[in-house]
Parts: structure tokens; sequence; C-alpha cells
């Protein structure tokens, strides 16, 4: 731990548009790390790499990657590598031409360009479409170009924005597995930004979880999944039963309350996923108002006097129908418990 | 109502090329004056053109400034427009409508200005004057091609470019321009008709021995009145046709102007 940080931001302070959209960030990455910046849009984090990239000045604050200060320098000196959300190949290269772009910019002999492209487009699988032009592609293999034309350079740091949006889900995970094992391969710092919540816990050494321009909690995956430390987190982790705690017991949104035979200590505010609350047993009673079955589980809504609630069970399990009253209970260990809004 | 508006479609269609048609048949004819229709049908006023010495003249005249002054206006226009387009720059709007009130200005305004203001202040050659007034007049048809291929191209992949190591320059050459070719080619043609068919500026700015060819026609009517104008402003007319034709096929001029 007392390695000193590879990429350091120190009270990075980002304005767009006269706008602040990140303020006071601080943020360090280790060497060989792969870091998950999540949230939803617009809480800074496109700004933020956009930032570390040198395309944006920041309004205060410094960048220190590999402990030199990068702040003010021009953004094709810094080594940092992008992979946009849309590819942005150059229409009218072919592959070996994009890939090729950074290393004849920076006046790499011939036969040495020739080598690491076929390296780079051998490591994302697109060996044989060297001559095609990027339209002539699919979007996942227009994808794959991108990430060879990034990593052919060798940069110090590479930088992913939501990179698998645009393609289909089949796609996406193969894509996420792969750029996992090129990560690890090429023992590459990456940043990647993104507001899907499965691909973050997937991917990352460790998730930050960023809320309006501020880092909400940072820390890895599991930790993260497991045990949010606020509301907004939970909510996005997928925590979707949320209450407060008095005395006596859960306080829903409606203020109306949930008599407990227990109360955790200490917390001012639990939460469950759907998962995490026990369907059929258990010493509350609700009315199911909705059932969608989901494959692997159904998922209920049941109306308490605290609120409705989702509840998920396995699709063999018990099936409750519609209008009907169940009972069911909200263990205190499937919750994860919150201190801050 | 479908009569009528068929009878409309035809009456528009002749008002737009009925001139075209008559100026093509009155250069075919035999006589020797300029009269539609014409006495009888032949190919000798359309052989007399190119027998006119000053017609030769003012043709090259012409070809050269019309190329000269489009490229000006390009070397000006493209980084004018890659500007307005790209960076916020106070009073950007502002700027881009001055660069572009050419357009919307009579000819006849901007010429006189420059012969008044400029040529005769300075004792600038005529050849010079004409070369920037054209680059002038042209300046605002090249801003407004460029900019709108500059539009279809998307800013990240000059970012990408930056963030290979490219520098700004480099960018703008290796991967603006080549992108942006068909618009500049089509900036090109759309500058090149503009400035061979203009007529109110060069009147101001053409002198003795230095007349473009639109102006050497009107003073050639002045003197003679046979059909041989007639087979000119046809072949000139014929010429552009191809050219814009052309251009429509291998640029698809049409989504610049």
């Amino acid at each position: 731990m007392s390695e000193p940080d590879f990429l350091a931001l120190k009270r990075l302070t980002l304005a767009y548009g006269g706008q602040t959209v990140v303020e006071a960030l601080d943020l360090g990455i280790r060497k060989g790390e792969l870091v998950v910046l999540l949230g939803p849009s617009g809480c800074g984090k496109t700004t933020t790499m956009r930032a570390i990239a040198g395309l944006l000045t920041p309004r205060d604050g410094r960048i220190l990657l590999g402990g030199r200060d990068i702040t003010r320098l021009a953004a094709n000196k810094r080594e940092v590598g992008l992979v946009f959300q849309s590819y942005a190949l150059f229409p009218h290269m072919t592959v070996f031409d994009n890939v090729a772009f950074g290393l004849r910019v920076k006046q790499v002999a011939k036969d040495e360009v020739a080598r690491r492209v076929a390296a780079a487009v051998a490591s994302v699988g697109l060996d044989g479409f060297e001559g095609r032009l990027p339209k002539a592609l699919s979007g996942g293999q227009q994808q794959r170009v991108a990430l060879a034309r990034s990593i052919a350079v060798e940069p110090r740091l590479l930088l992913l924005d939501e990179p698998l949006s645009n393609l289909d889900a089949r796609l996406r995970l193969e894509m996420r597995s792969e750029l996992r094992r090129l990560q690890r391969e090429l023992d590459m710092t990456m940043i990647y930004v993104t507001h899907d919540q499965a691909e973050a816990l997937a991917l990352a050494d460790r998730v930050v979880v960023m809320r309006a321009g501020r880092i909400e909690q940072s820390g890895p995956p599991q930790e993260i999944y497991e045990r949010p430390r606020s509301v907004f987190v939970a909510r996005f982790m997928g925590f979707e039963n949320i209450f407060r705690l008095d005395g006596r017991g859960l306080i829903g949104e409606n203020g109306a309350s949930l008599p407990m035979a227990e109360i955790a200590a200490g917390a001012k505010v639990v939460a469950w996923r759907p998962q995490g609350v026990r369907l059929g047993g258990g010493p509350h009673k609700g009315t199911v108002i909705g059932a969608s079955y989901l494959g692997q589980t159904v998922e209920y809504l049941i109306a308490t006097p605290a609120g409705p609630i989702k509840a998920e069970t396995g699709a063999s399990s018990a099936r409750f129908a519609n209008g009907s009253e169940v009972a069911f209970d909200l263990p205190f260990e499937t919750a994860a418990r919150l201190y801050a809004e | 109502m479908r009569k009528l508006s068929h009878a409309v479609i035809v009456l528009v269609l002749l008002f737009l090329l009925g001139p075209f048609v008559i100026i093509c048949i009155a250069g075919l004819s035999s006589g020797e004056t300029l009269a539609f229709p014409p006495p009888g049908i032949s190919w000798r006023w359309v052989e007399a053109v190119f027998a006119v010495e000053s017609f030769r003249a003012s043709f090259t005249l012409s070809l050269l400034l019309g190329v000269g002054a489009t490229l000006a206006a390009l070397i000006l226009g493209i980084p004018a427009a890659y500007g307005l387009d790209r960076y916020r720059v106070p009073g950007g709007g502002i700027l881009r409508n001055v660069v572009t009130a050419p357009i919307v200005v009579p000819g006849i305004i901007v010429g006189l200005a420059l012969l008044r203001h400029l040529l005769v202040p300075l004792r600038l050659p005529l050849t010079l004057g004409l070369f920037l007034g054209h680059t002038a007049l042209l300046i605002p048809y090249a801003v407004r091609v460029v900019s709108a291929s500059l539009a279809n191209l998307r800013v990240d992949i000059e970012e990408a470019a930056i963030l290979l190591g490219a520098s700004r320059a480099r960018t703008f050459f290796l991967i603006v321009l080549p992108n942006i070719r068909a618009g500049i080619v089509a900036a090109f043609i759309l500058g090149f008709v503009t400035s061979f068919n203009q007529v109110s500026v060069s009147l101001f700015l053409s002198g003795p021995g230095v007349t473009t060819l639109p102006i050497d026609m009107l003073f050639y009517m002045d003197f003679n009145y046979d059909p041989s104008v007639a087979a000119l402003s046809a072949l000139l007319a014929i010429l552009s046709i191809i050219v814009v034709l052309a251009a429509e096929r291998f640029v698809g001029l049409s989504r610049y102007v």
C-alpha cells in the first residue's frame, strides 16, 4: 500500500460550459490496476476522463502521472490512450493504417510499425482484416480496431469511455472478458467508464461510484456490491427496498411503519435486494400486486403497510397469484446497512 | 385542380428553361443578325465564336481568374470554416455572418466599392483587382460549403488522432482534410462556375485589354448584333451543365449547396 499512486488526481475541479461538473476530486490509481468509474449519466465520469486525457483543461487541481505533473501538458504528449464510445475510427483509412497511425506519427521505423500493428491486430483477433475500411466492419469489429489502435502505441494509461455500450448483449459479454484478458496480459493501467453496474463488477479491480461530480464510494467490486455505504450506491447495486429505521421498526417512504422483532444497531437506513426478501413465511403480511416471470426467477411486487416492496424468488419455487396474501420476512442478514443518503 | 397544377408546372419549366432553349436555337441561326425564330439552321456562328480574337483572350482570363480566385478563396475559406466550426470564438456567430455576407450583397455594390476604395486609391493593376474582387466574392461559398462538410465530420476522430500523438496541424492535414475532400471539390466547382459567370463585379473591375468573357460578350453586343453571342452563351451554358452534372455524379454536389 506504500507504493505511490501511478495516476493521482488531486482536488481536481472541472467545469463544462460554465458549470462545475466535478468538484475537488481526489483519486489515486496504482500501476496495472483496472479502475471502473461508475455512475449515472451526468455524474462527471466522462468529463473526468477527458481531463485525464488532456481534452479538457481543469479549472483547478492537479493531475500526476508517474509522479510527473501533467495538468498543463498537451494531450498529444501525454501518452494516454482513449477508446471512444463511438470508436472514432478514421473513416478514410484501412484497419492497418488506423492501427499504424500513432506509430507513424511517432516516426517508428517501417518494419517495426508492421510488426507492432500485426501484434495489436492479432491481440484483438482481427488478423486478415487489415486491408478493410472501417465501414466494411461490424460494430464489434470496429470496437476491436479502436482497441488495437490504442494499445499499439503502448500508452502509459488507457481510458475507455463506455466502449461496449453500442454492442449487442452477447458481444458485450464476449468483449468484456477479452478486455479483462488483454489488460492482464499487457499489465495495462486502465480507467473504464460505464453506467452499467454488472460491467463494472465484472471488470474492475476497484469500482469508484460517482455522483454529481464527487466520489460516493470506492472499493473492490465485492465490497461495493455487498456493503454499499449510501442509499445512492445501494440503489445502484440493486437494493431496491429501502427503509429508515427507528426504535420500533422500519419506516417506509409513505411514513408508515413495519414493526420488527429485532433492530439493527447503529444503522439509520436498511435496504434489501429483491432476492433478499423471503417470501412464503415470516412475521409480515402483504398482498401480491404484480408478478413478472424473468426466466430464472419471478419478480413480485407486494403491497405492505410500509409501501410496496419488490421480491424475487426462484422460478421453480412456489408461485403466488396476483391478489393473494403472502407472508414475508426481511431478514437482517441479507440487508445492507446504510449510514448516509 | 389537377389540370391547373400541371399547367403551373409547365409554365414554370417554360420560364426556367425557355431562355436557354431560345438562346441555343438562336445560336444555330443561319442569318446575319440575332433573331428568333431564326431564318434557318447552321453551325456558322458556332464556328465564328472560335475565330474572334478577343473571345479567346477573355476566355483564357476568365478561366485563369476562375481557377485562381477559387483556389485563393478556398485557402482562406477552409481555415475560416474550420475555425468557426471547431472553436468557440467570442462573436463567432457575427463573424460567420460577416464572412458569408457577400452572398446577399449585390455584386454591383461590391464591384463599385472595390473600384472606388481599393483599386483607384492604391493604383492596383486591373488583373489583381479582378482577382481580389472575385476572391472576396467566392470566400462565402467556400466557407459555407466547407462548413457543411465539416458539420458531418465527427470531432472525436480528431481527438483520437491527437491522443495518438498527432499535433493539431498534423491532425488537420491527415484526418480532417481527406474527409472533407468531397466538400472542397464541390466548393471549387461552385466557386469556379460563380466566378466564370460573374458580371456585376467584373463590370467595374475590367478595363482596356483586361476583360472577362461575360463582359467581353456585353461589349461585343454593343457593336455587333450577330448570333455569335447567342452561340457562345449556349456553349458556356452547356459547359456549366456538364461540369455541374459531373460534380453531382462524383461528389454529390447537391449535398453541399
